[in-house]
């Protein structure tokens, strides 16, 4: 069985600290730091590959600040 | 078992006093001339009857902090020790009254400094009573002259130490603590219950975030402004307890010219000092201040100023000395007159200062 | 499939924990305090302890920690955490007690408190974060620094000759017969973090035994001290760190793990690999 993951990211709150992307098991990553900076001047974590996301959660269990919500739904 | 006439030692005294009036934990550690209260507690081991937890710790550093926790958490709970152990205690104490934590230290004073003797001094007037550790605190200090009185002041003690979340001091002595004599000891209380607690101590870390918020024992604030308005509820609270709870006797005050003031085992020299001085007609008096912080300076002032001089007499080199002048204001002459280093004066020596002064 | 099809209230599998406040840590980006902090508050949500817990902060990094966890806190003085858990948990035995400290704060002026808890074999669950730094005063050595590794005190590496050496504390509470449960995990990878939580897990349900100490050793990054991105600091650690500080129980019911009495024979081997490593 597949399953599909999406992640809801809280931006504001991310550090931009990286550490969930090595987390990430797909190649490519599913997740990248994006280019742009939230009110606190990080670089925020976003999703860049959504369709190679299966919800596995390794990047939100190993985020310092739990900023990422993992969804997962069979297809 | 209902109130009765005992005979026992100050140090037993502070324990039995902590059992009977509902105190829930005790944490300390050995130190001469103090240990009878551990002992005593270890014997009567409280914890089978009352609940109380009796533990004897690694280190005084390890006491005062189980205390300051035990405090957090809402609960009765005291330490005691001696005068190289108190100073180690300091820290916690001014953690204690920084996160505003009612407890009870008991200080058997020996002679310092250092290691010193284990012989009766009265040295540690300034530590207890000027701050001891660091930061803008006071430690409400209690200094009993009798076994009853080492008695009596553990409820009081923690009476105190609620009334204000402070941390209160019993400060006695090597021969208050050692001396043996009769006490009345009153029936048992039951202690708090956890119910009690929670309605009556909101501000304690219970575990149960009974408030509908969790609650935070600290005395850590890093914003300035913030930590100075801790201060000032702090001193306001000090400001109130110098209003309401400065204690003293005055002994044969009424008609004397020459008053000593002294407290804990000086005063009780003094009483039989003043006794022989009015023999020979020499009329004399005795402040005993209960408090030593609050120092019950408007008594000292008020009666001070009727003097002709006044003679604080101490077993240390001079520190009560300076609350007493300030207390007068400098107008009546103050002298002072000790023996240190556990040497405890007799009360001919203590008249023949009185007399030297008179000159 | 789209998002919106996915991120239904029925397909959430993680999120965070209502047990954390919302306030936004104040610790470094990267920093392993904040992992281990979400996996004490997860425990806590899954035990259902959140109204019968009670957390002790140490002096360090995490001294602020009473402000992120929605439970009941008491802040120690600097290294006496575990008298102050051992006074609360006798005063109070219903309610599940933990210590938090660093390695400053456990490790070097806390020593005499750990030991001495644990050899009592207080009821209480204590969690270890070592990160070999002293990271909230700046970078400066800890007893558990590395030989070699360099910071602010010891600018050209710890030299055990003159500055002693890197400090094994949980193997030696290990060996303390107060101690029911010791392990050394980390949070560096998702596979480390959940078996952290597990044992984190098994710390916390050790209370209800009654058999003493419950130590986790969170084996850790700090990568402002060690002057180095999070990821590369994560890295540095599995390569060095974890030589010297391996991963695993030490102690389980009360019973040494075998691998760790294997083990215990190897620690008078000086860290050669280390020392030439941060040489050049």
């Amino acid at each position: 069985m597949a399953f599909k993951g999406a992640l809801v990211i809280d931006t504001e709150k991310c550090k931009g600290c990286a550490v969930c992307i090595t987390g990430c098991p797909q190649d490519p990553k599913c997740i990248a730091l994006s280019k742009k900076v939230n009110a606190k001047g990080y670089n925020y974590l976003e999703m860049v590959n959504e369709d190679a996301c299966i919800g596995c959660a390794s990047c939100a269990v190993i985020c310092p600040d739990g900023v990422i919500e993992v969804y997962r739904a069979k297809c | 078992m209902a109130k009765q006439l005992v005979l026992m030692k100050g140090n037993q005294a502070i324990a039995e006093a902590a059992i009977r009036c509902g105190c829930d934990g005790y944490f300390g550690y050995p130190i001469t001339p103090q240990s009878e209260v551990l002992e005593h507690l270890m014997a009567e081991r409280p914890y089978l009857t009352t609940g109380m937890v009796v533990l004897q710790a690694e280190s005084e550093l390890a006491s005062i902090n189980m205390v300051y926790a035990g405090a957090a958490a809402g609960k009765r709970v005291m330490t005691s020790s001696s005068s190289p152990g108190f100073s180690l205690m300091q820290e916690g104490l001014s953690y204690i009254a920084g996160a505003e934590l009612p407890a009870l230290c008991v200080n058997v004073v020996r002679g310092g400094p250092g290691l010193g003797t284990i012989q009766p001094s009265q040295s540690d007037y300034f530590q207890t009573t000027k701050g001891g550790g660091h930061g803008d605190y006071r430690l409400i200090t209690l200094a009993p002259a009798s076994v009853q009185e080492m008695y009596d002041f553990v409820e009081l003690g923690f009476d105190l130490a609620f009334k204000y979340r402070n941390p209160v001091a019993i400060l006695s002595d090597g021969v208050i603590g050692q001396v043996m004599e009769k006490v009345m000891v009153d029936d048992y209380k039951p202690r708090w219950t956890n119910e009690y607690i929670e309605e009556n101590c909101p501000w304690a870390a219970t575990g149960h975030r009974s408030t509908g918020k969790h609650r935070i024992v600290t005395s850590l604030e890093l914003e300035a402004l913030k930590q100075e308005a801790i201060n000032d509820r702090i001193q306001a609270k000090y400001r109130k307890c110098e209003e309401e709870d400065a204690r003293y006797e005055a002994i044969q005050c009424d008609d004397a010219e020459y008053i000593f003031v002294a407290y804990g085992s000086a005063a009780r020299i003094c009483m039989k000092s003043v006794e022989l001085a009015r023999a020979e007609g020499i009329k004399v008096g005795l402040i005993r201040p209960i408090t030593l912080w609050p120092f019950p300076t408007k008594a000292v002032k008020e009666i001070g100023s009727r003097m002709k001089k006044i003679l604080s007499v101490e077993m240390n080199a001079g520190q009560m000395i300076e609350d007493v002048k300030l207390a007068v204001d400098c107008n009546i002459p103050v002298e002072h007159y000790g023996r240190y280093g556990g040497v405890i004066p007799t009360p001919v020596e203590i008249l023949d200062a009185l007399k030297k002064m008179i000159k | 499939m789209t998002r919106e099809d996915i991120i239904k209230p029925e397909n959430l599998v993680y999120k965070r924990t209502p047990v954390l406040t919302d306030a936004t840590m104040h610790y470094c980006p990267g920093c392993g305090h904040g992992v281990v902090h979400r996996i004490i508050a997860e425990v806590i949500e899954e035990m259902g302890i959140q109204d019968n817990v009670i957390g002790i902060s140490p002096v360090g990094c995490s001294v602020l920690a009473y402000n992120y966890f929605d439970v009941d806190f008491v802040e120690a003085a600097h290294g006496r955490a575990p008298a102050c858990a051992s006074a609360i948990k006798r005063l109070r035995p219903e309610t599940f007690v933990f210590s938090y400290q660093g390695d400053g704060d456990l490790a070097s002026i806390g020593c005499g408190e750990v030991v001495h808890a644990c050899n009592r074999g207080e009821n209480i669950t204590m969690i270890f974060i070592n990160n070999g730094i002293y990271g909230m005063t700046g970078g400066q050595m800890a007893p558990t620094t590395l030989e070699g590794m360099e910071t602010v005190t010891c600018p050209y590496g710890r030299d055990p000759k003159i500055m002693g050496h890197t400090m094994r504390l949980t193997e030696m509470l290990a060996q303390l017969p107060g101690t029911y449960y010791v392990t050394r995990q980390a949070v560096y990878t998702p596979a480390a973090a959940r078996k952290c939580k597990k044992a984190i897990r098994q710390a916390f349900e050790n209370q209800k035994l009654n058999k003493g100490v419950s130590f986790v050793e969170v084996t850790s990054n700090c990568n402002s001290g060690w002057k180095m991105t999070p990821v590369q600091a994560n890295k540095w650690m599995e390569e060095n760190t974890l030589k010297y500080f391996p991963l695993g129980d030490m102690k389980v019911d009360g019973k040494f793990d075998p691998k760790f009495i294997e083990r215990v024979g190897t620690f008078d081997q000086p860290n050669e690999t280390i020392f030439s490593l941060r040489k050049k």
